[in-house]
Parts: C-alpha cells; sequence; structure tokens
C-alpha cells in the first residue's frame, strides 16, 4: 500500500468522527522504484494532507520530508519532488496494519492489501 | 498503447476460477474493458496521469487497463479476498503496480478530491437489489472528474435519472451500447469540476458522444463495424 492510498483512507467505523489519519503500524516496509512524474506531484501536493505524509513516511523509515506543510515555492525544486515522490508513490506498506486513531480498531495489511472490511456491530 | 494491443494483454488475464453469485462475479471481458478506458483515455483524457479507482475490482480487469493507459496511481476496491489475490497476480504478470484494498463500496470513507475518476463494472442488482445503485452512488462522490460504469440495459433509464437527480452527476451519457453483452456504458462527467479547467469542453463532449456511440456499435458477430474509426485521435 503506498502511502497516497493511506492518505484517502479514514476509519469507516460508524461513529467515528476523527478517523483520519490511521495511524501505521509496520512490520515489513518495501520499496518500489516508478517514474518521475513532476506535473502529477504538483498537481498532488494540494490534494494531499501534508502532515499525514510526512508522519507516515517517518514511521516507514524515510524521515527527508519536512513535518509542517512546505511552502509551494519548494515545488520548484527538483530535490523536494524527488523527495514527495519517494514518500508519496515508492514506499508500501507491505504487512502491518492500520489503526482508527479514536476507537484503537486494527485494519490489518497483508501482502499490501489493507483489510477494511466492518464487522457487523460496526456499520 | 493501441486499442488492440490493449485488448490482447487483458485477455490473458487470469479470471474468476469459482465466481460467487451472490457477489454478482461475471467477469468483464477484455474486448468491453479495453474500449471503455481506451475511450475513457483518448476521447476524454481521464486516464494517463491521473488517480483512478475500480470499485468492484474483482480481477483488476479494469483498473489494470488503466495502469497500462499509464494511469498514476490506480486503486482496486473489492470485498472478496478470492478476487484480489487473483487481482494481484494479474498486476504481477502484466508487471504494474496497482493498489488493492479490501472493502465493501457503500462503507467506504475516503478523504479528499484525490481521485479523478472511477471506472467499474458493478454488480446490477440482481441478487442484492439496489447494490449497482449503491456503487454509482458512492462513485460519484468519489471522483472528482468522472464514473464510467456498466450497467445493465434495462435499468438505463433509472440510472441516468438517480444519477442526476440524487447524486449529483452534472450529466449522465450513455456513450457505448453493446447489445451481444447486454451492457451499456454510462459516463458520468463532472461538467461544473472540468468547467473551471476547460471552458470549450461541455460542447465538445457532447458531440464526442454521438459519434463514439455510432463508432462503438457492434454487429451481430460482436465485431466492431467502424474499428478503424477508433484509432483517431479525437
Amino acid at each position: 500500500m503506498r502511502l497516497l492510498t493511506h492518505n484517502m483512507l479514514s476509519s469507516n467505523i460508524k461513529g467515528v468522527i476523527n478517523g483520519f489519519p490511521l495511524r501505521i503500524e509496520v512490520e515489513k516496509v518495501i520499496e518500489k522504484q516508478v517514474d518521475f512524474n513532476p506535473d502529477f506531484l504538483k498537481n498532488m501536493f494540494s490534494k494531499i494532507d501534508w502532515k499525514a505524509l510526512a508522519d507516515a513516511s517517518k514511521i516507514m523509515g524515510y524521515a527527508e520530508l519536512p513535518e509542517e506543510v512546505p511552502d509551494a515555492s519548494v515545488l520548484d525544486s527538483d530535490e523536494f519532488l524527488q523527495k514527495f515522490h519517494h514518500a508519496l508513490l515508492e514506499l508500501h506498506l507491505e504487512e502491518g496494519a492500520l489503526v482508527c486513531p479514536e476507537t484503537g480498531r486494527r485494519f490489518p495489511v497483508n501482502k499490501g492489501i489493507p483489510n477494511m472490511l466492518l464487522h457487523e456491530d460496526e456499520v | 498503447m493501441k486499442l488492440k494491443q490493449l485488448e490482447s494483454l487483458l485477455g490473458n488475464l487470469q479470471q474468476f476460477d469459482n465466481p460467487k453469485i451472490e457477489l454478482e462475479q461475471y467477469p468483464t471481458g477484455a474486448h468491453i474493458a479495453s474500449r471503455m478506458l481506451y475511450t475513457a483515455e483518448n476521447s476524454y483524457g481521464d486516464v494517463s496521469d491521473k488517480v483512478v479507482a475500480d470499485f468492484g475490482c474483482g480481477c483488476g480487469t479494469l483498473g489494470l487497463a488503466a495502469t497500462l493507459l499509464d494511469a498514476e496511481h490506480v486503486i482496486g476496491v473489492d470485498v472478496d479476498d478470492d478476487s484480489l489475490e487473483i487481482a494481484s497476480i494479474n498486476a504481477d504478470d502484466l508487471e504494474v503496480e496497482m493498489g488493492l484494498i479490501q472493502c465493501q463500496i457503500n462503507n467506504l470513507n475516503w478523504r479528499g478530491q484525490i481521485v479523478d475518476t472511477v471506472v467499474m463494472n458493478p454488480p446490477f442488482g440482481t441478487r442484492k437489489k439496489g447494490a449497482d445503485m449503491e456503487f454509482l452512488s458512492v462513485a460519484l462522490k468519489v471522483a472528482s472528474q468522472a464514473v464510467y460504469s456498466l450497467h445493465k440495459t434495462t435499468t438505463r433509464e433509472h440510472i441516468k435519472r438517480a444519477a442526476l437527480r440524487d447524486y449529483n452527476a452534472s450529466s449522465a451519457e450513455v456513450i457505448c451500447e453493446v447489445h451481444i453483452l447486454i451492457h451499456i456504458l454510462l459516463l458520468y462527467h463532472n461538467f461544473d469540476m472540468i468547467c473551471q479547467n476547460y471552458t470549450n469542453f461541455t460542447r465538445k463532449k457532447t458531440l464526442i458522444l454521438l459519434w463514439t456511440y455510432g463508432d462503438l456499435f457492434l454487429n451481430q458477430n460482436n465485431n466492431l463495424l467502424h474499428e478503424k474509426d477508433i484509432d483517431v485521435d479525437f
């Protein structure tokens, strides 16, 4: 699971108000190289939740992103875009879990696939 | 990538071993999947460099077609772990990256406007009444640009009405009717969104829809009548 996916997932349990971002429990992280697409990254920059991405990448062992939302002028820097690219698209949570920040409910991640199925009493 | 090449790659994908009737797991054929995504890309620019979600992805055919047409990030969602496993194998075979999530569509709770396009071959609702409408409702919430969806011919008017009236679609058009497969390809475009970027797009799109309908019409032998026209870059 890429961190771009993590950036849009939130706890879907009924009644949960602050279900985002899901806390990541890491068992195994893998990296898969993909082509660098600066235009895509510039477009994504305004759509993603920066803090969630920076925190998630740090937990995954990549601490190169600034913790606070950077000014949009950083998008002119190739070095910044490369780091953003790596965190957003190349880091994968292969094994571990996503944890609801409000209830502590764990959603397991196996072979890179998060299981977000809810139990009957959660819908 | 040429349409024929796309269809041929999709034709090699593994499909369901034991389709689950309660989940209406009929496979999406390579023929219609390739045309659906090819049209989405070449007529509307809704695939390459985009974030695409495949709802009820099953073995992943539509989502994988999106990756082959250079979508930047593709996420397949399905409730069934057997399907997700096949989708994952199919992605490995094609050497492409497709994110997968196990979730019920009506329990998705996605944040923000990250997804551009949703492609799907949802359950027709023959086993679980209203399943098709649940998929549509969520898809139209999640997609910031367009939803491409396959539906049964008999539900066509109902779906168009509901999409416009209840689900905030700004337009709902049938772009392709495939009689042999009793599928109708519907296109929902969020024109408000698109008009901000392309001021003249609305009218152009209407013209394209009519043209596409003619181009993709099939004869009784399931062959395209004007296949060569599809390669035209409009």
